[in-house]
């Protein structure tokens, strides 16, 4: 399979950067692995391809780096697509921001929105998907506000433990994936 | 779709410390689901936890519940980390892996990785003034270069740029410590959200 990370950096075989990549051959190679664990699994368990796909074209759009969101956006049907689209664009803030446990950090405390998806967007999207993406906005921009009740929605619209574990796998494995991209994208245009 | 018939409930941790500062000590995590049970674990829930001493820790024996993106995760974590050709010196992974769960508000991480810092740098007072005053702490040229390019890849939007290559190249790192920190940083945003939405960490004895 073709190497996602080198794909939407544009890393040519035989340029300076492929050489910097080969030196770190194993994470290279396992940053892929984990990309086909979560999209191309050997079984799609209790998350099926078009929910981890709707989750995917959210969280790149949450990003806003243009070349991982056409990416993900490229594999959802129009309308889901559209709706995916509709609720990135009100969702879309800056991060990292939350709060601290009560103590010395609360002068770190830094306010933002919690955010809800649109009625139309529960509609287009069901309510596990709704539960899915209220979840991945707070691991996105705010990760440190997380408690259970954040988790027990996710049970209470349906989704087991072990789904859980998969998106929020799904979530973080992007948070890193994006960043791989922008971070070697910029490193390729001083080298 | 899930086929559980009864919805499950999250987890109560038992009484314990909230750690409220960013600490270089030891803490524990407390999961807030149910992680799996260790005699349930099949051959390849335990391989995928990579090292054996793993199935210990109920972080691992949670993730494992999703076993081929567990250990595809963990590979990717080793050789960021731990492959010692050339790039970035090991300490300075750890200062970034450090900044990153600093700014993301990980307790947990943090105390791991500026442990590791402290550990391979000798540097223990800035490491403690990173953890005590944030990403903004005075700490020298070559260090406070690489805390603002992990900053700068964490934060939405990522503002990661030529600037910030150009200042660590003045400082002494080559492309592939370059590349190195960025693989270091956004793991870090990897790492940093599983550990702060499925648990939370309590001081330890």
């Amino acid at each position: 399979m073709t190497d996602v990370i080198d794909t939407l950096v544009g890393i040519a075989p035989g340029s300076k950067l492929d050489a910097i990549r080969a030196n770190r051959s194993e994470a290279r190679k396992h940053a892929q692995a984990s990309y086909a664990s979560l999209f191309e699994p050997r079984d799609l368990a209790g998350v099926t391809a078009e929910e981890r796909h709707a989750l995917a074209a959210f969280v790149t759009g949450l990003h806003g780096e243009p070349k991982t969101e056409a990416f993900y956006a490229a594999k959802l049907p129009a309308a889901l697509r559209a709706a995916v689209a509709a609720e990135v664009a009100s969702a879309r803030t800056k991060g990292p921001y939350g709060r601290f446990p009560k103590g010395p950090l609360s002068v770190e405390d830094a306010a933002g929105p919690i955010w809800k998806v649109s009625d139309a967007g529960a509609k287009a999207l069901g309510p596990r998907l709704k539960a899915a993406f209220e979840h991945t906005h707070m691991l996105v921009f705010h990760p440190r506000d997380a408690a259970p009740p954040s988790l027990q929605s996710l049970l209470d619209a349906g989704w087991s433990t072990t789904d859980i574990v998969t998106i929020s796998q799904l979530v973080s494995f992007l948070a890193y994936q994006i960043r791989v991209v922008a971070g070697l994208t910029t490193l390729a245009s001083t080298l | 779709m899930s086929q559980k018939t009864a919805t499950e409930k999250t987890l109560t941790p038992p009484p314990h410390t909230e750690p409220v500062v960013f600490t270089r000590d030891m803490l524990d995590w407390l999961p807030w689901i149910e992680p799996m049970a260790e005699q349930d674990m099949t051959e390849r829930h335990l391989a995928s936890l990579v090292d054996a001493s793993r199935v210990k820790s109920p972080y691992f024996r949670l993730l494992a519940r999703d076993p081929d993106v567990l250990e595809a995760r963990t590979r990717t974590d080793k050789d960021i980390f731990y492959n010692p050709e050339a790039g970035l010196p090991r300490a300075e992974r750890e200062l970034a892996a450090a900044a990153t769960s600093r700014l993301n508000g990980c307790i947990y991480c943090a105390s791991v990785h500026a442990r590791f810092a402290a550990t391979y740098s000798k540097r223990t007072d800035d490491v403690q003034r990173l953890l005590d005053e944030g990403v903004g702490a005075k700490l020298d040229e070559r260090w406070e270069a690489i805390v603002a390019a992990s900053v700068a890849l964490t934060t939405l939007p990522i503002t990661f740029g030529k600037e910030h290559v150009e200042r660590l190249r003045k400082v002494g790192l080559d492309d592939a410590a370059i590349a190195d920190l960025i693989g270091a940083a956004s793991f870090f945003n990897w790492a940093n959200r599983l550990m702060l939405s499925l648990g939370e960490p309590a001081t330890q004895g």
